[in-house]
């Protein structure tokens, strides 16, 4: 039996602007987490805050969120790994208790990305490049998927009109998401239709940037069958990187780091990709659903197109993927995002999904991906 | 001389890497390779992770190269408004070298294809900048 539970989950409303502060986004997502357990605020042995610091106007977030929770005078710290800081912190909050130094961990992840104008922030996101050798040519994030985008088209024929469908699936199940920043079911002309923001990626290609919340409570296996009547066990977790530059990566139709962290996870659990019921995937972009099917092998290279023209990552297909709406239709509040994607699986193996219940869900993967492919990280969930 | 000219935007200035940039005023685009143990990189590094040495060569990315993939830009960041429409590529060189760059303006959207060959040269930018840039062969 897998020694490490998850009893707690948590979001804010994603939105594009929260009008709150991120000591009170962050409140609203632990208060869910917190929800229906036999645990106070006091039990809790350590917090691990998450977001990218480059969004932040506050210093050392850490602290504040901390004590407004009134968690200290436990230990609190910072992680960041871009748009996977919050997974990176459950890696870690797993550990502290895996190595018996804690037994209840909050992980904690949050983004107010409302505090840049968008030019701003996409500013930001470019400097989350190698800042000497790629940012001065005005490269962005979305620019830097564009590039895998066009790169998968010329070597496998994927067309706009198979991006565009990823979007069709996401809109379709985001429209009934009531933490979502997008609640619009979109159709394949509306985001064919959509201004070109970085070629091939339109509009709709893209997710938005949002403010946002989440919150994992992580508890020891013997403590968390005290906590919550449905624990839900980590039992595979891989994290990997990939070089800063574009220029070091070796593939350009798929994400090396997402690769590796798969191939992880897969051998910590024991399990295969046919044996994933649900999955929450990495979706900046309509493209990077794609490149999570072949990379984390539920397709073969060049074949993920084939599951979304067959429906199968739509909840009563083959594999459900971003049955919640996903990023695309909940916005990327880059440090809540992965806890987020958790939040969703846990509630999936808890059979309360309120979007759309994949029937006997009973292991979930989330796969979650830090900048232009520079940090990979794979949790594979069983309840 | 450090990397302040560099590209239309520069983050920071003062690298041990910034011979590079005496390279390029002077119209040359190199790279380095580790005196020691051979090793080569690009982006240049001014120290070898391979044998842990700091003594490098610099040598140039010549020749023909390929087009791997590229996107075109519409909407620029801070400091990049008045450039979109711009074109990010990856081109690969002699050695497997692949570089990050712009396509020159001299090429029309309708003419890129992945695949298609292309030079790497030294640029010049408004302001007394510099860069690089992918070039019709």
């Amino acid at each position: 039996m897998a020694e490490v539970a998850i009893v707690g989950v948590g979001q804010s409303v994603f939105s594009r602007d929260c009008g709150v502060s991120i000591r009170e986004l962050s409140f609203e997502a632990f208060k869910e987490a917190m929800e229906g357990l036999d645990i106070t605020t006091g039990d809790i042995d350590a917090s691990i805050i998450c977001s990218a610091p480059e969004y932040d106007k506050q210093r050392s977030p850490a602290g504040l969120i901390s004590e407004y929770l009134e968690l200290t005078p436990k230990p609190s710290f910072y992680v960041e790994t871009v748009c996977s800081s919050s997974s990176t912190g459950l890696r870690i909050a797993w550990s502290l208790v895996k190595a018996g130094l804690h037994k209840v961990v909050a992980v904690i992840g949050f983004q107010k990305m409302s505090e840049l104008s968008s030019r701003d922030a996409a500013e930001r996101m470019g400097r989350g490049a190698d800042i000497i050798w790629e940012s001065p040519f005005g490269l962005t994030m979305p620019a830097g998927y564009a590039m895998y985008a066009r790169a998968h088209m010329a070597k496998y024929g994927t067309t706009e009109e198979h991006l565009a469908k990823v979007r069709v699936k996401n809109s379709h199940y985001g429209a009934a998401n009531p933490k979502a920043t997008y609640r619009k079911e979109l159709g394949l002309e509306d985001i064919l239709n959509s201004e070109v923001i970085t070629s091939p990626l339109k509009k709709f290609d893209c997710c938005a940037n949002a403010d946002g919340a989440s919150c994992i409570i992580v508890a020891r296996g013997d403590v968390a069958k005290g906590i919550t009547q449905v624990p839900v066990w980590i039992i595979g977790l891989g994290a990997a990187t990939d070089t800063m530059t574009m220029a070091g990566r070796k593939s350009l139709t798929g994400l090396e780091c997402a690769k590796e962290a798969g191939k992880q996870a897969y051998k910590m659990a024991g399990l295969k990709p046919q044996d994933i019921d649900v999955a929450e995937v990495h979706d900046c972009f309509t493209v990077s659903e794609i490149l999570a099917y072949e990379d984390l092998g539920f397709a073969k290279p060049g074949e993920g197109v084939g599951l979304i023209e067959d429906k199968q990552t739509y909840a009563d297909g083959k594999i459900p993927v971003n049955v919640d709406g996903g990023l695309l239709s909940k916005g990327h509040p880059i440090g809540a995002t992965g806890g987020s994607q958790v939040r969703t699986i846990v509630r999936q193996l808890r059979r309360q999904a309120t979007e759309a219940q994949v029937k006997g869900a009973e292991v979930g993967l989330v796969h979650n991906i830090g900048g232009i492919g520079q940090y990979g990280n794979v949790t594979i969930l069983r309840r | 001389m450090g990397f302040e000219n560099f590209g239309t935007v520069s983050f920071t200035a003062a690298a041990k890497a910034a011979d590079f940039m005496t390279h390029l005023e002077a119209g040359k685009v190199m790279t380095t390779r580790c005196r020691n143990c051979g090793a080569s990189y690009f982006p240049p590094k001014a120290d070898c992770p391979a044998c842990l040495s700091s003594d490098v060569d610099w040598f140039e990315i010549k020749g023909q190269g390929k087009l791997n993939t590229y996107t075109i830009v519409n909407y620029g960041p801070t400091g990049f408004e008045n450039d979109a429409p711009y074109i990010l590529a990856l081109g690969e060189f002699e050695g497997g070298i692949q570089v990050l760059a712009r396509l020159s303006r001299d090429i029309k959207p309708d003419d890129i294809k992945v695949g298609m060959s292309l030079a790497l040269s030294p640029v010049k930018l408004p302001d007394n900048r510099v860069a690089y840039e992918f070039n019709k062969v």
